[in-house]
């Protein structure tokens, strides 16, 4: 019953933050905010999404930047090819990401811990090399990207990219609820606590990885997909910046993994306080900040924000001390 | 265009070059190969060691392998502290541990960059000495003498350290934790102290190898994620731990990094290191002299 209830809130909760998200487009007049919220709802969406895989199935997945720069990349080619509008691009960028996704699934076979995260550092890198040489998207060089007209009721593009991520998050956090509740989830978490121990009991544990690796990555794709719209401009270094990876990865374990929530305080909180240091300070201060809360989090409070608020996730997580 | 002088000299300089990918991977052997610590920082730490000889060389011109001498205790200090902070957090935990070992070594290596481009700007840097910018001549072929300097001191480095694990007493304590950290245990000594004096070796290492990487190129803050690919792609394809293995890894790397970059150009040569990592994973994960 409690679970059912729990449902009626989430959705609710949903329905009432995109119905405000709309509401805010079509009355706030200054640009800015929804520049700065852009951004801190495509981190949401990332921390989430990263979460799905290095949270709740251990992995930890240092190529976001590579799932993120191919969402960029598959966008802005399909944009500069046929002109598709947003929601194929997004959706295009979504099947890619889920094909990456495969074949990072594919490399856990073989590979555990840090070599699994070395690994998708490698394949982060040679996909970037490849886009450098790609000369159809502009090469090392970059891409100027050309606005289409706005899409009604929408009065300006940086809103309508405002919601669009609104949108994602929205789903990111939905999905990752869902896998959270569900079998999935708990066979991840057995396989995270001990893979041979899990496949030993049953646990499908490659299907399991596989989905979540597919999942991860078509979430993170979708994601980047709008940021070429958003920037007006995209190229090799920005769209595959390692500073993704990090933020990501650090949002999630600084929120918590425990629990969805968690990925979505570390989100807003870094988020916002990235932007706040952005503007005021410089855009370097705001990499160390993130890098000093990693770091005091992971040695200090292991369970993350959510860890904090609510012992009762360290007493469950915590059965060894 | 293609020419067998050519390819010779692609491979000349691909020894040269791997020879000095095996004195900045030396020290990820030992702290990674031999101590499986997840110590995805080691690049960084690189990067700051040239960084400190830029420094000594800039501000009291000294020679930068002298300067890559000074900083060396320094940075053996620094290593038994990051090993210390690493064992006291996540080893002693245990199981859950090693993903956030792995998120702490990440989030150091990003807060050494950035403290790099707030001290130092992100424009690149390089040293003066009597040996920089001058090249001999073999017939066709030319080679910097910066080069020769790297291969020279890289080649020591690495001997000394193998001379060090395989003939002195601590190094074969340190060899004897990485096979057995329990038996070492029963016998009475401390394994988690040889594992903090490995470390600080494996970092005080870094202080040559920092002055070899800003002796062969200039130095840029973010030059660290590029040695990611190399330095742990040396140490998986020679098999953990293992230092002759990280001298022939490394040449097959140099040379394999220098004949793309003579037939295909630079644009492609960042993502050998990685290519071949991945394939090394992929096929043989035991690397060449897996132990």
């Amino acid at each position: 019953m409690t679970g059912h209830r729990n449902s009626i809130i989430f959705w609710g909760g949903v329905a009432v933050f995109l119905v405000a998200v709309l509401t805010m487009t079509q009355i706030v007049r200054n640009e800015y905010p929804f520049f700065a919220g852009y951004v801190i709802l495509q981190f949401i969406a990332l921390a989430v999404a990263w979460s799905i895989l290095g949270g709740y199935a251990g992995y930890v997945n240092f190529g976001t930047n590579a799932f993120f720069g191919v969402g960029v990349y598959t966008a802005v080619a399909l944009f500069k090819a046929t002109g598709a509008p947003l929601v194929v691009q997004i959706a295009a960028a979504a099947v890619v990401g889920m094909t990456l996704g495969f074949g990072v699934g594919l490399l856990t076979l073989r590979m555990r811990g840090i070599f699994f995260s070395i690994a998708t550092i490698a394949l982060a890198i040679i996909i970037e090399t490849f886009v450098m040489n790609w000369r159809f998207v502009g090469g090392a060089a970059g891409i100027q990207i050309q606005r289409p007209p706005v899409m009604a009721p929408f009065d300006s593009y940086v809103k309508m990219l405002f919601f669009v991520q609104a949108i994602l998050a929205v789903t990111a956090i939905s999905i990752a609820r869902y896998i959270q509740n569900s079998k999935v989830g708990r066979g991840l978490q057995a396989l995270r606590d001990d893979e041979l121990a899990a496949e030993c009991t049953g646990v499908p544990t490659l299907k399991l990885k596989l989905i979540a690796c597919m999942i991860s990555g078509a979430l993170i794709s979708a994601a980047g997909a709008p940021a070429a719209m958003y920037l007006q401009y995209a190229d090799p270094f920005s769209a595959f910046n390692l500073t993704y990876s990090v933020s990501a990865l650090a949002m999630a374990l600084i929120g918590g993994t425990a629990h969805w929530i968690g990925p979505v305080l570390g989100a807003i909180l870094l988020g916002s306080t990235q932007q706040f240091l952005a503007v005021t300070i410089s855009s370097e201060v705001n990499v160390l900040v993130l890098g000093i809360m990693l770091v005091l989090f992971v040695v200090g409070a292991p369970k993350g924000i959510i860890g904090l608020l609510r012992p009762r996730y360290r007493l469950r997580a915590g059965g060894k001390p | 265009m293609f020419s067998i002088d050519l390819l010779l000299g692609a491979v000349v300089l691909g020894v040269l070059l791997g020879c000095f990918y095996a004195a900045v991977s030396v020290g990820l052997s030992v702290s990674f190969g031999l101590l499986d610590v997840p110590h995805v920082a080691h690049p960084a730490f690189l990067v700051l060691a040239s960084y400190g000889v830029y420094q000594l060389n800039e501000s009291y011109d000294i020679d930068p392998l002298l300067a890559g001498l000074a900083i060396t205790p320094l940075f053996f200090l620094f290593g038994l502290l990051a090993y210390r902070t690493y064992h006291e957090t996540f080893e002693k935990r245990g199981s859950d541990a090693a993903v956030r070992g792995i998120a702490f070594f990440f989030g150091i290596a990003f807060i050494i960059e950035v403290l790099i481009i707030l001290q130092f700007g992100v424009d690149q840097r390089s040293v003066t000495a009597t040996y920089i910018g001058k090249s001999w001549r073999f017939g066709e072929m030319r080679i910097p003498i910066r080069q020769l300097v790297a291969f020279a001191v890289a080649l020591t480095l690495t001997a000394l350290l193998a001379v060090y694990l395989s003939k002195t007493f601590m190094g074969r304590a340190i060899r004897a934790v990485a096979q057995d950290e329990e038996a070492l245990r029963l016998m009475g000594a401390n394994p988690v102290r040889i594992k903090q004096y490995a470390f600080g070796i494996a970092t005080a290492v870094l202080g040559i190898a920092g002055a070899l990487l800003i002796i062969v190129a200039p130095v840029e803050p973010t030059l660290d994620r590029a040695y990611i690919g190399r330095t742990f792609c040396v140490v998986v394809m020679a098999g953990l731990g293992s230092i002759s293995g990280t001298l022939i890894a490394a040449i097959i790397l140099g040379v394999a990094e220098s004949i793309v970059l003579t037939l295909f150009g630079a644009s492609w040569a960042p993502a050998i290191s990685f290519a071949m990592l991945l394939g090394v994973l992929a096929v043989r994960p035991q690397g060449l002299l897996g132990r």
